[in-house]
Parts: structure tokens; C-alpha cells; sequence
């Protein structure tokens, strides 16, 4: 077992992990944060999608020891208590959810990808969301949400 | 009919979807149970062999590995009986829930290892000694067909089930037709592949002898009875608990292995047993789908009407016929001809068995396969003929003055024997569909070079048969809060059922959505109920809540006029009251005292709803890459009536890409051995966002179905069923100069590339 520490969601966290004990379920099992799923834990599907210092990651494809000192970020992070984000608000206007599982990965790849690039275009953003499967929508409704939410992105200090 | 439609045909948005943006919906992976073992499965390496050894002391050496279960645990292996179409001879097919000696395809079930962690149980997997015997396998259904390498020897054959539809006289009207020609054409296998793999966690609740269930989906109440019979437990001691969901499209929530195995191992063990799918699993445990090919001939006369359909069709069942497993072929037979009269046809169809992982359902089973195999031909009539795509179509589409339809007969039927297609103009969507793909101005593009591709475009019909019986149940429930429960018997496989039986309860009793309160799926709920598959949720699920929400209606009507003393015509709901034409009102809240509450069922007495359309799409194909580009597609289908035009809208476009990746890139490929060589969302490609961006679909209600109050029609899985015969057809039109002949799916860029380059090389 080690101990690790990191920033969960703005909260310092400490845990102690086997070594082999890769991100998604150690947020998952270990910090009971079930929101970042696992769709294929080869790295393809990227439902498990996490925030890693800014950069989207997929969890399943980091142990949870290389976590240490950084800042994570999951989709329990992107809004706090009741009110949705301008991108959860744009992806509930556009349908571009079905059953919801693959969600939390596009939403913090997109996170991601509008806070840096708030004027990504609508190649970009479907090359950038190309990492991460859905097997509802056909796509169409999520570039089109991310698309939307670029408003409130460009709008922020 | 609905007076009020505040909801109803409004773009309402999900009431899931507040949970699922904020990551707070519930996956049955993401429950835990304290003293909750782990477990992994053990299953066969070798596609057909005999256990020689099974020696588990090695993993039960590994410290928090705490148990092992083989069939020497279970005694008696129970075999999982067919959900549907359990058809007499089938009995000798069925798959047990643990290989015992004989293992028949790469992925079976052989030992289940219990330990402290997933990772523990997954090393415990690892320790078990396994020794098989090889057998040769039966790799594809050409091998099954000739019966030398018997999967099950007892029964004799490796034919599972013969289907024939009949209508008129076949081989007379090939006779005398002008215009004849056979082909043969094949779909791939592939698989719904949803997102969430599966999972499960039982509890036995060893005091009061019961058992529960989490992660069930599409047919909870069925399973449940299944599942009961196997333990030796009274149905009313087994609950079934339908969690979120992450996608099904027909493959999740039948009985599989794993469904007797995980309980049986909570109560073998005395621990709540958790098991969660990963994915390279799921790609051999999981239903697969859609392997068929066949060797088909149509008559025309010369001036393109159809006389006559007949052939062959052959469908690789897999290693077992499981719950659903004869769907597909015996939808492929009855419904080769689509929305064509034909009005003479004779198709046969066997399942075959092979050493491969089993196969059910997939959205549209067996329709999405005829339907490539029955556009294709018709387009290489049409072809032949000199008749324009869409002329061809138009002629031979079923017309409206014909309605109600008789299709061909099936033998054996079951209880879909017979069939009709309902209603509708089948012309009119056809008509919509090329008006606004613009089809006059592209066809002209046909087949025509320009900056270095290849143009085409093709056109496809199709209908929908959907709300299989017998009923559905609802229960509504008037609380003391002056809110409604709404129950009901459908499940929620990701489609927005929870908001769809909101709209239609809210609309039926005229209060908001927000008052709705609805639970699905799950055993605790309602006596009885039937579930999500053959697009039947708003069929049957909605009608009984529309049912029950009117009954419920009247009981409310009837209380507050008690209470008012004046007749319950007088009577409205308005804002949570029941208000009397003169102004005096009593709060639902009070009323609810007096324990309103209705319990009913919608039967439709298993005639079906057709909705119907037509697709269009515009490719520009590499031919130099092989690379095909879509550049439109276009579906206009319509469906009876729209309750949610979001929602629908949703479930058009997602088909199409899931039918897209089936015509372009899906394959599960398997070698000579039985082994599956693409094993991971790496190997087996799905569509991405940058596949397919330019799809539209247009939904109508023009003729509302006659079996349901609503009048509405299955929509989850019309739009999916041309996708292959569009999309080859598309293509063989834009590479017409080379005359190449795309009859078997996936179109990758090797065999788009091959079709442009072998031809090429032949002229020149």
C-alpha cells in the first residue's frame, strides 16, 4: 500500500492504494466518487475522462500513485449543488444524452477543451470529442451543445 | 385522445438528464453492499473442447480469494430456457449456465472466483488450472451445414431451426417472369456493443429466504420467474431491480450465464456478490448479432413491378440458441420483402450453430440484414431495367388503399404467424424523403467524377413492426403530497422513458410534469410486466399509463365530487385541485386520503403497429483510398404520433450511426479456431464524431396507429434498417463505371478500394 494525496474537486484527499490501483477505481471504489465511469478500461472509449492539471485523462489508463500532488477534476467537480453549468444546460437543450453513461467523459473533455479553446470550431470539436464513444446519440447532438456553450466560456474573466 | 397537450408533442426536456450531467445517476457498478465479495469469471479459451481438469487450489491459495464456483458446486446445471419463440426442438439447444465438461464457444462460463477486490478475483481467474481437450471446431455456418462436427451429437444436426414464409405461388411466378436474377449478398457479425458493459449485485437475505437482484434491464419480470425456477424459490422471493442503464439495443437484460450464476453465488457464498463486466469480456460474453447471408433471386416483370421473391437465407446462430436467439431468423423470413408487395414469395431460413459466441437480438434483428439483402436486389432490378431508384420503389411500395396489409405467412409462427401492417401512405414518405433530400438535383450527380471522387446516391423504404404483446401494466397512485406515482411495467434502457410516461400521465390528468413520480422496471413495483423490446415501451407502457392516468382521472373526479356535492362532470383539475365549475375547489392532497390509486393493463392483442419511411443518401467515394464520405443522408419516417419530438428525434439520428458503423466498420471477426481477433474497442470500430456529421431525420404523424389510444408507432428501430442496402447501393452507384457489386458488409475501405482497382486494372 502507499499513501497519496491529491486535490479532488477543489478537496485535499489522502488514500493509501496498492500500487496497481489505476485512477478511475480508486476515485471510483476507494473515494466513492461513482460519476467517472469505465466503458472499456483500455483507454479507447474514454467514458472515464478526469481532468488531470487541466488536461483530460483517461483515468483507467493512470495508476492512482501518479495522481499525487496533482489537482483532479471529475464531473461531480464541474457544478456545485443545484444549478448545471452553461455545457450541462446546453447538452439537456440539445439531447445529447441517452443513457447517460459515456456523459461524464464528454463533459470534461469538453470542460477541458472550451477552457482553453473557447472558440473551438465545430471540426475541432468533434476531433477533439472523436477520443470519446457514445453509442446513442450519433454525436450530432453533443457538437452541437459544445458548440453552444462556447458563449459562456469566451465570457469568462 | 388526449385533450390538453401542454406535453405531448412538445420538445420536453429529460428529467433524467439532471441526474446523469451532474454524474449522479446510479449504474449498478456504482453500488456497494458492506461484506460485498468480488467476482470474475473463468471462461474457456478454446472454442470447442472437453474439460479434462479444473483444479481451483492454486487461486484459493491467493490470500482474499475466497471462493471458487464450478458446475461441481451447482450439481444439476440448469439450462436457460428461450424468452421467446420457444419453439418444440429447441429444448436440445439451450445453454447451460456453466460449462460442465464440454465448452463450445471462446468466452463460456466455466468457474466464478468470489474475493476481497475485482483485482483479487481477476488474479484468482488467473491460478485456476484449466485443461481442455481441444475439438475441432465448427467455424462458420458452411461448416455447421454439413453436419460432420456436431456441436450437441445427441440431437444429430447442427440445424437449430428451419423458418419459411410463404405467399401465392413462387416458383410459378419466376416461371413467367420477364426479368429475373439471383444474387448473394452477407451481413457481418457485429453487436449493439452499448457503452456500460453488464453487471450485477445479489443480496440473499438468508433469514427471510429471499433474493435480490441489482442491474437487471429490458425484462426484469420475466428474468425473475427464470431466475426463481432455477433456485427452487417462489417467484414472489426473487425481486429484480432495474438501476440506470447504460444502453441496451436488444443485447442487455436477457438471462444470461451470469444471471443465475452471481445469485446463485450470493447465496452459495452468504455474501452480497458483486460482478461487473469489463469490456474485452462483454465482447465474447455478450449476445452477438446479424451474421446472415443468402442466395436470394426476384422476378419483375419489364416494367419493375416485383412478381416474386425466393431463397435461401442463412443465419450463424452461434453456440447456443439463447433467450432470443431465433429473432433475427424469423424476423429475416417474414419481413425479406419489407414494405414491397410482393405479392409471390417463398424464403427459407436456417440457423446453423457454430463454435462462436451465441447470438439475440440487435436493434431491428433481422430486419437490418433483409433489408440490405431485398434494396439490393431491387436496385440491381431496377438497374437492369432501366427504371429510375426511386421510380422502382414507388411502384412496388404497398399502398395505402391496400391497408390493413397481410404479410407472408411464417411456418413455424408461434404467435406471429400472421401479421398486418397497420396503416399509412407509404408513397407519402417516400415522396417527403425525395423531395427534401433534393432528389432530382443530386441523382444527376450520379456516378460522376468530380475533384477526384466518385459521386452517388441511392434511396431505401422500410417499415417498422414494433409492440410485440401481449400487454403491459401500470399502477398510479395518488399520494398524500397531491403527487402521482406512475409505475409502470416498460423499462428504461437510456430512451427517456421516464420522461415520455411523465408527459403522457401529466397531459392525461392535467397537472405538470413535475408532479410525476415514475418507477419502472423493477419487480417491487407491480405484480406483473413485460418490458422494453420491439420498440413497445410508448406502445404498451404508454397506452396502459394513459389508460390507468384516465382511470385515475375519473376516481378523482368522482372523489371531489363527493366532497362538493355536485355531479364529477362539473369537475377539473386545476393546479393541483379539483375545482368545480363554480369556483369551489378541494386540493388533490386532501382527496388523496381516501386512497386513490388504479391497477391496469394494456393488451393489444398482439397486432402490431408498423411505422414506416424512407431514407436517402448523397456518398462521394476515394477511389484511390477507398474511402467513402457521406455527404447527406436523410431519413423521414413516420411514426403514428410524437410524444416527445427531442427524444425521437434522438433515437432517428443515433440509429442511423449505429446502423452506419454495422454498413461501414463493425466486424467480429473470428479465425479458423473460433477465436475472436477483434477483442477490444480498439480492433472492433464503432462510429466517432467524425465520422458521420451530416445526418437529418424528419419524423411524421400522419397516420396515427389504429391498436393503441395514443396512436402512436415503434420508433426505436426503423431507422436503422436501410442503413446497409443505402449505403451499398450508394456506393455501387457512385463506382457504376467499374460495375462493381458491394454485396457484402462491412463496405471498408480495402473492399471500397478493391471494387474501384480490380475493374480499373481489367479495362485497362
Amino acid at each position: 500500500m502507499m499513501q497519496i494525496s491529491f486535490k479532488l474537486n477543489d478537496k485535499a484527499v489522502t488514500v493509501d492504494v496498492e500500487p496497481r490501483l489505476h485512477l478511475a477505481d480508486c476515485l471510483r471504489e476507494v473515494l466513492r466518487q461513482t460519476g467517472t465511469h469505465l466503458g472499456c478500461e483500455h483507454g479507447v472509449c474514454g467514458a472515464c475522462t478526469v481532468i488531470i492539471d487541466g488536461e483530460a485523462v483517461r483515468s483507467c489508463l493512470v495508476l492512482a500513485v501518479q495522481a499525487e500532488g496533482s489537482a483532479v477534476v471529475t464531473v461531480e467537480g464541474l457544478s456545485n449543488d443545484d444549478a448545471l453549468t452553461p455545457l450541462q444546460t446546453a447538452f439537456r437543450k440539445h439531447h445529447a444524452l441517452q443513457c447517460g453513461f459515456c456523459t461524464p467523459g464528454m463533459l470534461t473533455t469538453a470542460h477541458a477543451l472550451l477552457t482553453k479553446e473557447p472558440d473551438a470550431d465545430a471540426d475541432r470539436s468533434r476531433t477533439v470529442l472523436a477520443g470519446n464513444l457514445c453509442r446513442c446519440t450519433g454525436y450530432i447532438p453533443i457538437v452541437e451543445a459544445v458548440l453552444e456553450a462556447r458563449a459562456a466560456y469566451r465570457n469568462k474573466p | 385522445m388526449i385533450g390538453t397537450n401542454r406535453y405531448i408533442g412538445n420538445p420536453v426536456e429529460r428529467v433524467e438528464d439532471l441526474r446523469f450531467l451532474r454524474g449522479r445517476g446510479e449504474f449498478v457498478g456504482d453500488l456497494r453492499r458492506e461484506g460485498m465479495l468480488h467476482a470474475a469469471i473463468l471462461r474457456s479459451p478454446i472454442a470447442h473442447g472437453r474439460i479434462r481438469g479444473l483444479d481451483p487450489a492454486a487461486a484459493l491459495d491467493i490470500p482474499g480469494v475466497r471462493m471458487v464456483i464450478t458446475a461441481a458446486s451447482i450439481g444439476a446445471v440448469p439450462t436457460i430456457p428461450l424468452r421467446l419463440l420457444g419453439l418444440p426442438g429447441t429444448e436440445r439447444f439451450l445453454q447451460p449456465v456453466i460449462a460442465a465438461d464440454r465448452v463450445r464457444y471462446v468466452g463460456e462460463p466455466i468457474a466464478v472466483v468470489l474475493a476481497d477486490s475485482p483485482a483479487l478475483a481477476e488474479d484468482g481467474v488467473g491460478a485456476i488450472a484449466l485443461d481442455i481437450e481441444e475439438l475441432p471446431p465448427v467455424a462458420d455456418r458452411r461448416a455447421a451445414g454439413k453436419d460432420d462436427i456436431l456441436l450437441f451429437a445427441e440431437a444429430g444436426t447442427n440445424l437449430a431451426m428451419n423458418f419459411t414464409a410463404t405467399c401465392g405461388d413462387a416458383d410459378a411466378a419466376f416461371r413467367e417472369a420477364a426479368y429475373v436474377r439471383r444474387e448473394r449478398f452477407q451481413v457481418q457479425r457485429h453487436s449493439a456493443m452499448p457503452m456500460e458493459p453488464r453487471g450485477l449485485l445479489a443480496e440473499w437475505g438468508a433469514a427471510q429466504g429471499r433474493m435480490t437482484v441489482f442491474g437487471a434491464a429490458k425484462v426484469a419480470f420475466f428474468n425473475r420467474g427464470t431466475l426463481a425456477a432455477m433456485l427452487g424459490l417462489p417467484t414472489s422471493a426473487v425481486d429484480l431491480i432495474e438501476n440506470d442503464v447504460g444502453g441496451g439495443f436488444g443485447a442487455r437484460g436477457e438471462f444470461y450465464p451470469e444471471d443465475f450464476l452471481i445469485p446463485f453465488a450470493a447465496r452459495h457464498s452468504g455474501h452480497p456478490v458483486r460482478w461487473i463486466e469489463d469490456r474485452r469480456e462483454h465482447m465474447i460474453a455478450m449476445n452477438q448479432a446479424r451474421e446472415t447471408d443468402c442466395d436470394v433471386e426476384i422476378a419483375c416483370r419489364r416494367d419493375g413491378t416485383i412478381l416474386g421473391l425466393r431463397g435461401e437465407v442463412f443465419v450463424d446462430l452461434g453456440a447456443y440458441i439463447r433467450t432470443t436467439g431465433l429473432i433475427a431468423p424469423r424476423t429475416a423470413t417474414q419481413f425479406f420483402a419489407g414494405p414491397y408487395r410482393v405479392p409471390n414469395l417463398r424464403i427459407t431460413t436456417a440457423s446453423l450453430l457454430t463454435n462462436k459466441t451465441p447470438t439475440g437480438t440487435y436493434r431491428a434483428p433481422g430486419r437490418f440484414e433483409t433489408s440490405f439483402f431485398c434494396e439490393r436486389l431491387i436496385e440491381l432490378a431496377a438497374h437492369d431495367l432501366g427504371i429510375d431508384s426511386a421510380e422502382m420503389r414507388r411502384r412496388n411500395l404497398i399502398a395505402a388503399a391496400e391497408m390493413p396489409y397481410q404479410l407472408p405467412r411464417l411456418d413455424p409462427g408461434g404467435t406471429a404467424t400472421d401479421t398486418e401492417c397497420d396503416s399509412g401512405d407509404y408513397s407519402e414518405t417516400l415522396d417527403r424523403c425525395l423531395a427534401e433530400f433534393g432528389w432530382d438535383a443530386k441523382r444527376e450527380l450520379q456516378g460522376r467524377l468530380i475533384d477526384g471522387r466518385y459521386h452517388g446516391v441511392a434511396i431505401a423504404c422500410f417499415i417498422e413492426g414494433a409492440g410485440a404483446g401481449p400487454k403491459e401494466t401500470a399502477r398510479l397512485d395518488l399520494e398524500l403530497d397531491g403527487t402521482i406515482s406512475v409505475y409502470v411495467g416498460s423499462a428504461a434502457v437510456g430512451q427517456g422513458l421516464e420522461t415520455v410516461m411523465a408527459q403522457i400521465a401529466a397531459d392525461t390528468l392535467g397537472l405538470s410534469l413535475d408532479r410525476m413520480r415514475v418507477f419502472h422496471g423493477s419487480t417491487p413495483h407491480l405484480p406483473e410486466g413485460y418490458g422494453a423490446f420491439h420498440s413497445r415501451s410508448t406502445i404498451l407502457g404508454g397506452s396502459a399509463v394513459f389508460q390507468g392516468a384516465t382511470a385515475l382521472l375519473e376516481k378523482i373526479r368522482m372523489a371531489a365530487a363527493g366532497r362538493l356535492g355536485i355531479a364529477a362532470g362539473d369537475i377539473e383539475i386545476v393546479d393541483d385541485a379539483a375545482r368545480a365549475s363554480d369556483g369551489r375547489s378541494v386540493a388533490l392532497a386532501e382527496l388523496a386520503t381516501e386512497r386513490l390509486r388504479v391497477d391496469t393493463a394494456f393488451a393489444n392483442n398482439n397486432r402490431l403497429t408498423y411505422a414506416y419511411g424512407a431514407s436517402a443518401a448523397h456518398v462521394a467515394v476515394d477511389p484511390g483510398t477507398g474511402r467513402v464520405e457521406l455527404l447527406d443522408y436523410l431519413v423521414v419516417e413516420d411514426v403514428g404520433r410524437i410524444v416527445n419530438p427531442l427524444t425521437l428525434h434522438g433515437q432517428a439520428i443515433g440509429q442511423v450511426v449505429q446502423g452506419l458503423g454495422g454498413a461501414f466498420m463493425e466486424n467480429l471477426v473470428y479465425d479458423a479456431n473460433g477465436q475472436l481477433l477483434t477483442g477490444s474497442l480498439a480492433d472492433y470500430l464503432i462510429p466517432t464524431a467524425t465520422d458521420f456529421p451530416r445526418i437529418r431525420a424528419i419524423a411524421l404523424e400522419n397516420y396515427p396507429s389504429p391498436s393503441n389510444p395514443l396512436g402512436v408507432k415503434g420508433a426505436g428501430e426503423g431507422a436503422i434498417i436501410p442503413v446497409g442496402g443505402l449505403m451499398a447501393n450508394a456506393v455501387a452507384n457512385a463506382l457504376v463505371a467499374f460495375e462493381p457489386m458491394p454485396n457484402q458488409l462491412p463496405l471498408t475501405p480495402a473492399r471500397v478500394w478493391a471494387m474501384a482497382s480490380k475493374q480499373r486494372a481489367g479495362t485497362s
